[in-house]
This record gives C-alpha cells, sequence and structure tokens, in this order.
C-alpha cells in the first residue's frame, strides 16, 4: 500500500518537474531573438521579407503564450514536434538516436560498477596490501582522467593498434545488440571504458571506505563470534552494509552523466542523442533541444525513482515516504 | 576437571606506536556451569584476554595455553575454532544496538547462527528455533517478533535477543563482556536475572565482564580483578569482597556507590591505569596505591596465594596477613607502610597525596 502510494506520489512530482524543465528550457529560448533561427534558415542573402515568411511559418510570429499552449497542448499527446530544420518528427529522432545512447548509458554504470566495488571490496578485505596500494594508484590516475583523455588514449592505444594488426573486434561507431553480442560489445567497449574509467575510480574509493568502516563494526564482532565463516562475515554481513551509501551515491552520479556521454558520442562516432542535442544547440533548434532536455530529465527522474526504491529495500530502517 | 583452564596467557600487539602489552601472563580456571567474574577498569585487558581465547585478536602475538574441555584453542585452526565460537562458547557484548546487523531481521540473524552451525537445520527449523529461544529469553509475541528488525527493538530486548543468540547452540560456556553497562538500571537488573536464570536451567559456564564489582557480587563464584593485563587478585566472591588483600580491590570495592564496605565514604581510585605501550616500573598499580612501599618502584610482585586453606591470590607486597577490610588489617596494612617506606616510596607517595582525587 505504501509502496503504491510512493509511486504515485513520486511519478507525480517527476511529472511535474519534467513539465517545469520544459517550460524552463522553453521560455529560455525566447531570450534569444528569434530572428537568429530564421537567418539561419533562410540563408546569408535572404531579403526581411523571406526571413518573415520563414518566421511566420514555423508560428514564431504568434505571441509568446500561445505558442506556449500550443506546445504545451502537443506534449500532453506525446508529440514533441518538428525540428525547425530537417522538418523531422522530434519522437522518431529520440526513437533513433537513443540506442546507441541508452548503451552507453547502461553498459557504463554497470562497468563501473562492477571495477569499483570489485577492487574495493578487495582493497579493504587487504587493506594495505600490496594489491590495495596499486589499487589507490590506479584510483588515482583515473581521478584525473578527464573523459576526453580516456577516450582518445584508448583510440590511440588499443582501437589503431589492433586494427593495424588485423584484429577488428573493437570498433568506432555504433552496432546494435540486434547485429549480434559479439558486434555489439567490440563497438561499445571503449566507450563503456571511457564512461567508466572515473567512476570506477571514484567507486573503488568509496567501497573500500564504507567497507573498511563497516568491517570495524560490532555486529561486524558478533557475526565472527557467530562462527560464521570469513567469506559470510565479509560479504553477507559487510558488503550488504557498505552498499546503501554507496547506493545513495549512485542516485547522484546518475544524474550528472549526461555530460560524459555527449563527449564519448563525440569522440566514438556514436550517433547518440548527445551529438544530436549538441547540432541542436548549435542551430537553436528548439523543438529538438526541448526533446533531448526532456528525454535527459525523465532519465534522471526515473533513476531516481528506481535508485530511492532500492534504497527503501536495502535499509529497513529507511521508510518509503 | 576444570571446563576451562588459561595458564600463562600473554597477548600483544605491535603497532606503529610501539608494542601494546595488553594482556601479560594471566592464568584461571572456569568450572563447569559457574561464574567467574572478571573486573577491572578500562582497558585492562579484559575484552582482549577473553577475545583471544576464541580466535578474535587478529594480529596479536600470544602465548600460553588455554585448555577448553580437554583441547587448547590457542593450537587451533580458524577453521576449528570457528567451529567452536557460537557453538561452545558464545558471546554476548556490550552495547546490544551496535551489535546486532541493523539489516537483517533478529530472527533471521538467529537463525543464520543455527545453521552455520547445524547443515542439517533447515530454514524452517532454525526459524522455529530463534522464535523458540526469544520465547525463552522473555520476549513477548516471539513468533511475530522475530520478523522484526533491530531497530523496532528496545535496549533491553535487543540484549535479550543477543541472549538468545548465545544460548541457541546450548554452549558450554558464555562470555557475557559488560553485557548490562549500556543499559539502564532497572533493565540492567532484569538482564542479570535473566542470565542467572537461564544459566542455571542449562548449565553454563559464565565469565562475566565488567568494571562493576556490584554486578559481580550478583552473579559471580568466582572473581578475577584484572589491572594492567594482569591478575591483581583473584578468589572466590566472598574473598574478594570480605577478605581482599590487594589495594586495587580496596579500591574498587570503595568506590561502588552505596556499597557497605564505602558506606561512609565514597573514593575513586586516583590517578589513571598506566600506559601499555610504557609500563611503569615494579608494581604496575604503584603510582597510584597509597600504601606504596620502597620494594614496589622497583620490583613487579607475582600473583601468590595468601590464604593457606583455599585458592585466594593476590600480586602485592603487603604482608599475606593483611587481608581484609576490618580495622585489624588495616593496622597491619599501616605497619608495612611505616617500615617498608623510607626511600623511593615517600616521594611517590607524597604525588598521590597531593592529586586532586585524594584532597
Ligand atoms: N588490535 C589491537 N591493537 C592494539 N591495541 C589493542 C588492540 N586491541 C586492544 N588493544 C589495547 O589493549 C588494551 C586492553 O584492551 P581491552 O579492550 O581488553 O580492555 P578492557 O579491559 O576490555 O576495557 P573496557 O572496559 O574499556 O572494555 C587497550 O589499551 C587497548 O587499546
Ligand atoms: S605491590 Fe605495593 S604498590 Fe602494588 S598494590 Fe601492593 S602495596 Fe600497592
Ligand atoms: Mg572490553
Amino acid at each position: 500500500m505504501t509502496l503504491a502510494w510512493f509511486l504515485i506520489r513520486r511519478v507525480l512530482t517527476g511529472i511535474v518537474v519534467l513539465w517545469a524543465v520544459a517550460s524552463g528550457t522553453f521560455f529560455l529560448f525566447f531570450a534569444r531573438p528569434v530572428q537568429t533561427v530564421a537567418h539561419q534558415l533562410a540563408g546569408r542573402t535572404a531579403t526581411p521579407a523571406v526571413i518573415q515568411n520563414v518566421i511566420n511559418q514555423l508560428g514564431l510570429n504568434q505571441p509568446i503564450m500561445t505558442q506556449y499552449w500550443h506546445f504545451l497542448g502537443r506534449l500532453l499527446h506525446g508529440n514533441l514536434g518538428y525540428s525547425f530544420f530537417t522538418q523531422e518528427s522530434v519522437n522518431t529522432m529520440i526513437k533513433q538516436d537513443l540506442p546507441p545512447t541508452a548503451s552507453l548509458v547502461v553498459g557504463g554504470v554497470i562497468l563501473w560498477l562492477i571495477a569499483g566495488l570489485g577492487v574495493g571490496i578487495l582493497s579493504a578485505t587487504r587493506a594495505r596490501s600490496l594489491f590495495d596500494r596499486g589499487s589507490t594508484v590506479l584510483v588515482l590516475i583515473g581521478l584525473s582522467m578527464p573523459v576526453f583523455v580516456v577516450g582518445e588514449l584508448l583510440i590511440v592505444a588499443v582501437f589503431v593498434p589492433l586494427n593495424q594488426h588485423g584484429l577488428t573486434w573493437i570498433q568506432t561507431q555504433y552496432a546494435g545488440p540486434s547485429q549480434g553480442l559479439g558486434a555489439w560489445s567490440g563497438h561499445m567497449l571503449l566507450p563503456w571504458i571511457s564512461l567508466a574509467v572515473v567512476q570506477a575510480a571514484i567507486y573503488t574509493r568509496l567501497m573500500r571506505g564504507q567497507l573498511l568502516t563497516t568491517l570495524g563494526e560490532d555486529y561486524i564482532r558478533t557475526a565472527r563470534a557467530k562462527g560464521l565463516s570469513e567469506r559470510r562475515v565479509i560479504f553477507t554481513h559487510g558488503v550488504r552494509a557498505a552498499l546503501t551509501p554507496v547506493v545513495s551515491q549512485l542516485g547522484i552520479d546518475i544524474g550528472q552523466l549526461l555530460g560524459g556521454v555527449v563527449v564519448i558520442e563525440v569522440v566514438f562516432g556514436l550517433q547518440g542523442l548527445g551529438q544530436v542535442a549538441v547540432a541542436a544547440i548549435y542551430q537553436d533548434d528548439l523543438p529538438v533541444i526541448i526533446g533531448f532536455v526532456l528525454v535527459a530529465a525523465a532519465f534522471v527522474v526515473v533513476a531516481n525513482i528506481v535508485v530511492d526504491l532500492v534504497y527503501t529495500v536495502l535499509d529497513p530502517r529507511v521508510r518509503i515516504a | 576437571m576444570a571446563l576451562l583452564e588459561v595458564e600463562d596467557l600473554t597477548v600483544s600487539f605491535p603497532t606503529a606506536d610501539g608494542v601494546v602489552k595488553a594482556v601479560r601472563g594471566v592464568s584461571f580456571r572456569v568450572e563447569p556451569g559457574q561464574t567467574l567474574g572478571i573486573v577491572g577498569e578500562s582497558g585492562s585487558g579484559k575484552t582482549v584476554l577473553t577475545q583471544t581465547l576464541i580466535g578474535l585478536t587478529p594480529g596479536a602475538d600470544i602465548n600460553g595455553k588455554a585448555v577448553f574441555d580437554g583441547t587448547d584453542l590457542l593450537q587451533l585452526s580458524e577453521a576449528q575454532l570457528r567451529r567452536i565460537r557460537g557453538a561452545r562458547i558464545s558471546v554476548i557484548f556490550q552495547d546490544p544496538l551496535t551489535s546486532l546487523h541493523p539489516l537483517y531481521r533478529v530472527g533471521w540473524q538467529i537463525a543464520e547462527m543455527v545453521r552455520a552451525h547445524e547443515a542439517s537445520a533447515s530454514r524452517k527449523e532454525a526459524r522455529d528455533r530463534a522464535v523458540d529461544l526469544l520465547g525463552r529469553v522473555g520476549i513477548p509475541r516471539p513468533e511475530q517478533r522475530v520478523h522484526d528488525y533491530p531497530h523496532q527493538f528496545s535496549g533491553g530486548m535487543r540484549q535479550r535477543a543477543m541472549i538468545a543468540m548465545a544460548l541457541a547452540l546450548a554452549p558450554k560456556m558464555i562470555i557475557a563482556d559488560e553485557p548490562t553497562t549500556a543499559l539502564d538500571a532497572t533493565v540492567q537488573a532484569q538482564i542479570l536475572d535473566l542470565l542467572l536464570q537461564l544459566q542455571e536451567e542449562s548449565d553454563t559456564a559464565l565469565i562475566m565482564i565488567t568494571h562493576d564489582l556490584g554486578v559481580v557480587a550478583d552473579i559471580a563464584d568466582d572473581v578475577m580483578v584484572m589491572y594492567a593485563g594482569r591478575a591483581a587478585e583473584k578468589g572466590t566472591k566472598h574473598q574478594i569482597f570480605y577478605e581482599s588483600h590487594h589495594p586495587y580491590t580496596k579500591g574498587l570495592l570503595e568506590s561502588i556507590p552505596n556499597s557497605s564496605v564505602a558506606a561512609d565514604r565514597l573514593r575513586p581510585i586516583p590517578g589513571q591505569p598506566p600506559s601499555l605501550i610504557n609500563l611503569p616500573a615494579g608494581c604496575k598499580f604503584h603510582p597510584r596505591c597509597g600504601y606504596v612501599l620502597d620494594r614496589c618502584v622497583c620490583a613487579e610482585p607475582e600473583l601468590v596465594r595468601i590464604d593457606a586453606v583455599a585458592d585466594h591470590g593476590s600480586a602485592c607486597w603487603l604482608p599475606a596477613e593483611a587481608a581484609g577490610v576490618g580495622a585489624s588489617a588495616e593496622k597491619l596494612r599501616e605497619q608495612a607502610v611505616r617500615e617498608g617506606r623510607r626511600g623511593a616510596a615517600v616521594e611517590v607517595a607524597e604525588a598521590i597525596a597531593a592529586s586532586p582525587e585524594v584532597a
């Protein structure tokens, strides 16, 4: 019962957030003169009459509020409008360009969690060992690597040499899972790594610290005194308790993920939402911008609901509220 | 035969600051079904001593013998010790809030222990045992409360749950490490009663660690007073309370509020326990001892029998006859001081007399 109520409330707040984000973007656009768009569309040499014509065609001559109501009406029907430049439906564009971005995000997050938590756990249970010291150095290196540097490095140091030697599994550009798991992972591996490196470093540090704290807790001593195996003490009792703060961190990080996604799409030539959005921003292509912003916001809203749900499942002391 | 016989146990921790000599040559025995009280100030080594027995002091240098039920615990492998922990020797810790895992149901935590030691027990059997045990330790509606998380229990109930867990596999011995310190007075009394009652029912031996001699008075058969990693005095409860010999024991007795011994004056022991890295020379208690003699400053007394009839031991240079709380014993002690304090001890005694606690 409380769960249903929680979901209803969070979805409703989510919708309000999306509406606010869409409206914000919409009105922000009008801070820039409408002329710019029309100029770009009509070409440099267009006469004022032609430009006015373009403006009328796009409906940009109507009062702002009229345009806004139109926009909201369409949005309620799930229609994001049409690109000013290509006249393509924004819905179609998103449908086409979502898979590479989704592949990148999902794979990247999974990779960084596996690497970060795995190395973090090993480091904490072998504190001050050679492995721990080595991983600390790697974490520092990882933390200081901007995404585009990692990406370019991977291209120069992995992609190019491998392909020169005839090993063609690792590729740039995008290939979907429908083209086979091998092709998909080959095309996505380097982007995943680029997205994961910095975060894996952060999560290694987080997990190591959390687990070390947890392993010093009284209930771990109890677990040992109960005669449980060391593996059970560490995983069932230690890691389980160290995981809750990691999950709440994940909620924060996912919201900030999209900046890195755009960079990686550009570096690896993935035709995804990020690239489209950047192009749209350069052209003041309002419908496309709003479409992208809405998808990004929806992603953050959903991710946060999921993280909160996971969190309440992980920690019985937290009430769904 | 004694259930547990510890002989000359030494435990030290090498650290960056130096070697922490936490336990220095302690011997004691626990008889089946009996209760040994271990008393001492914070840092005297009570926890290290008992945790070492069940292999829970990683990184320590350990010497000596600890024969439990015929096997020397200190010679066992980690896997062998694990089978003893919880099943044959179980532990109740001080703070029941932090000693239970906050993210698992209380019943699950009890059942987990059952299943760790009895591979044949099914989930359902283990759960039923948990319900039973919670009922035995006086938790109302146990069949519902097994599903609760620790935060849904009160402090006293959590400690009852810890006791239930400790009883789960009918161990031969329970180590209770200050089980009531974190609880308020009325709950303390209830928990002690419960422990006594359960111990009678199950004939389990109990090591009761506390820094409160009052708790020992209620529950112990024998008492060991620890100071700076050693046994200062050892004997039956009666000997410790009415024929105490060691000035440290006397100090502890006088600092029990409302006790008969301290009837008119409640006096804390002056000064602080010593650093276990840089122990003072001679008797480790001498910088705080009102009876300090010249020999105390340079030579450490061994724990020796001071009683011809019963096994009453004390590690103190005062004459063996100077035992007891009466005026005649006090006279003997004062005489010993008059004769034995001529040189080095004079200065020490003056420093103690000038300390704020005494003044
Ligand atoms: N792993 C360790 N490494 C270094 N020193 C330790 C370690 N464990 C315990 N000690 C030290 O050993 C000494 C004895 O500690 P112990 O916990 O046995 O005291 P205690 O008598 O149980 O005191 P309390 O009443 O506070 O529980 C303390 O000075 C403590 O700091
Ligand atoms: S040996 Fe000396 S200093 Fe130590 S307790 Fe006895 S009288 Fe006091
Ligand atoms: Mg202790």
